[in-house]
């Protein structure tokens, strides 16, 4: 796939470079066999670690991305929970308020929060906050000024689909027989809501957050470069234009591996919250 | 001081679906006395379970209204209690136990921490109170190794002991009244006779009333002191349990008797009542029944009949009538004599 967008020699040599020096080039790097050898080549170095080394740098790849895995985890973490701090109650309220004002209010927001996309309100973002009000900076990371803004742009997205889920797992908890049973336990409603309905809807959102939370890691490409964030999707997208393979590569497959384990976590949750599947 | 628990004068509810209304209950009169036990029989949608639901303060506020009407509970009208009020009432004074023991629990508490609940809101009690208290009462509804279930999860019990778990959630707070909204209707055959056994038991035990619901007419001459039979949101007949069994005066009550199937007999086809119970919607003038009674004439269609009161029989049916009664008796000799 990646070798789609062409010959990667041809970005580093100049245009008229004489045929002998690509060539020479291309045997250097291995280029001149055929594709199939190359993957196969491939696939022996990366099963042991080894991704190969940046072609620009000629440092290796792996190191390269995983120096960018905190900055990337920093802005993800922060963004997954700001967006559950505002969803989940939200989500809770609108239900238990279902048609209200508040609810119908907060189901326009939630529409428009999925739909807005994030290099657009990133960009009004910057253009308010940093270049008219100048109160946060426009990009760059190392304090937490720098966090905000991304961190705002990628959890809208995250906020809108919590919400929305959040308040149709709960409208489905809060017909359940066993809500009524509480009810007629004579259980607040407060409580009600706060610990039995709210354990039950649990279960579905973990499902949720666990492939957001990939998604963040991993598809935060396009916040990180608006924002000149130093994270893996920035790298990715720099390497890309560079058809600097080696480094997609690994990066894919650190991503790849960030899925994995967080799906294992959500696995272990699952049995936190939900005695039926627990392991005796 | 009266000496019923329970006394429903009159009750009409509304239900409101977007512009649509409709009433599941109309002019509904019944009560409960102490330490008896009232059956409701009536077939699905008849309004027994709204019924149920409306003493329990529990239908849906926003779709549902209280017409008219009242709900004594102790001399006190319930049926406009505010919710605050109306909660101390319920799983301490009231309690209700529900038809689905599979459904009805939270999948995601233990025995233990849904049990809690009635004793935690209604009664001051320390932590290990409340354990003894809930142990002491899964084991009167004899569920064995109640120190293990109550740190349990629903799911590792089976439909029966959910149900004594159900009836012991109920019992907690040793309430004057418990419904049973058709309590063994999701039960083996085996469980049920047990559970409506330990239903009877603890009745007496409690010195508590029992409403139960049920479409069973077998449950109810094994269960019930007294009988309310509703149709379509009416109460069409009301009598002491076995004088109901013995001279059913409702075209209805006669029908579901004569659907039970008879235990020897392998008669070719059972009997049942033609036709359905109409909508709520489609109710207009005369008799609730009168589309689908055998019986009915001109004056079933046009006006709908009063509760006629022979003894302690009540029944709502123009056959009931004594000046109806003296025309069919003056029909029938002027046939015999000509």
């Amino acid at each position: 796939m990646i070798r789609l967008s062409g010959d990667p020699t041809a970005l580093f040599l100049p245009p008229d470079a004489p045929r002998e020096q690509i060539e020479e080039y291309r045997e250097k790097l291995g280029f001149n066999r055929p594709i199939y050898v190359q993957y196969g080549d491939f696939m022996v170095n990366a099963v042991q670690g080894d991704f190969g080394q940046s072609l620009r740098s000629r440092e290796d790849a792996l190191p390269l991305v995983l120096d960018r895995l905190p900055a990337t985890f920093q802005l993800a973490i922060s963004a997954l929970v700001l967006s559950l701090l505002i969803s989940i109650p939200l989500g809770v309220l609108s239900a238990f308020r279902r048609n209200s004002i508040f609810d119908r209010i907060a189901v326009a927001f939630t529409v428009l929060g999925q739909a807005v996309p994030s290099f657009w309100l990133g960009l009004l973002l910057i253009y308010f906050f940093a270049a008219q009000l100048n109160m946060l900076p426009s990009g760059g990371a190392g304090s937490i000024t720098h966090l905000i803004l991304p961190m705002v742009t990628l959890a809208a997205y995250s906020v809108a689909r919590f919400t929305r889920f959040t308040r149709s797992t709960m409208l489905d908890v809060l017909r359940k027989d066993y809500i009524r049973t509480a009810k007629a336990s004579g259980v607040p409603t407060l409580r009600l809501i706060g610990r039995y309905a709210l354990k039950n809807s649990l279960i579905p959102i973990i499902t949720l957050v666990a492939l957001d939370l990939g998604t963040l890691l991993g598809g935060a490409v396009i916040t990180e470069v608006v924002f000149a964030w130093p994270g893996i999707g920035r790298l990715l997208m720099q390497s890309l234009m560079n058809r600097d393979f080696p480094i997609v590569l690994a990066g894919v497959f650190i991503i790849a591996l960030i899925y994995a384990v967080i799906n294992f976590i959500a696995d272990v949750l699952y049995a936190y919250v939900n005695p039926q599947i627990r392991v005796k | 001081m009266s000496d019923k628990v329970l006394q429903v004068n009159d009750l009409r509810i509304r239900f409101r679906n977007g512009k649509e209304t409709s009433q599941p209950i109309r002019g509904v009169n019944f009560h409960v006395k102490k330490g008896e036990t009232l059956g409701i029989v009536g077939e699905s949608g008849c309004g027994k379970s709204v019924t149920s639901l409306s003493v329990m303060g529990l239908l849906p506020i926003k779709t549902s209204e209280i017409v008219s009407g009242e709900i004594l509970f102790n001399n006190r009208d319930i049926s406009r209690l505010k919710e605050k009020e109306y909660r101390k009432l319920r799983g301490n004074e009231i309690s209700m136990i529900f038809q689905e023991p599979m459904t009805s629990l939270n999948p995601v508490f233990t025995i233990g921490e849904q049990l809690s609940e009635p004793l935690r809101q209604h009664k001051k009690m320390s932590k290990s109170e409340i354990r003894n208290n809930i142990i002491a009462v899964l084991k009167q509804v004899g569920l064995p190794r109640a120190e293990q279930i109550i740190d349990e999860y629903p799911h590792q019990l089976s439909g029966g002991m959910r149900q004594r778990v159900m009836i012991s959630l109920a019992l907690l707070c040793h309430p004057k009244l418990m419904i049973a909204d058709e309590p063994t209707t999701a039960l083996d055959v085996t469980i049920q006779a047990q559970i409506l056994e330990l239903l009877k038991e603890i009745k007496v035990k409690n010195e508590m009333s029992l409403m139960l619901i049920t479409h069973d007419l077998s449950v109810v001459a094994e269960m019930c002191d007294r009988v309310v039979v509703m149709y379509a949101g009416e109460v069409v007949e009301e009598a002491e349990v076995n004088e109901l069994f013995d001279r059913p005066l409702h075209p209805y009550t006669q029908g579901l008797m004569k659907s039970l199937p008879s235990n020897n007999e392998r008669k070719s086809k059972l009997f049942s009542i033609d036709g359905q119970v109409p909508k709520p919607s489609e109710i207009g003038e005369g008799c609730v029944f009168a589309n689908r009674c055998p019986f009915a004439f001109e004056k079933c269609f046009a006006e709908t009949p009063p509760a006629f009161n022979r003894g302690k029989h009540i029944s709502k049916c123009w056959l009931q009538d004594p000046a109806v009664k003296e025309v069919m008796q003056n029909e029938e000799r002027s046939i015999v004599n000509s």
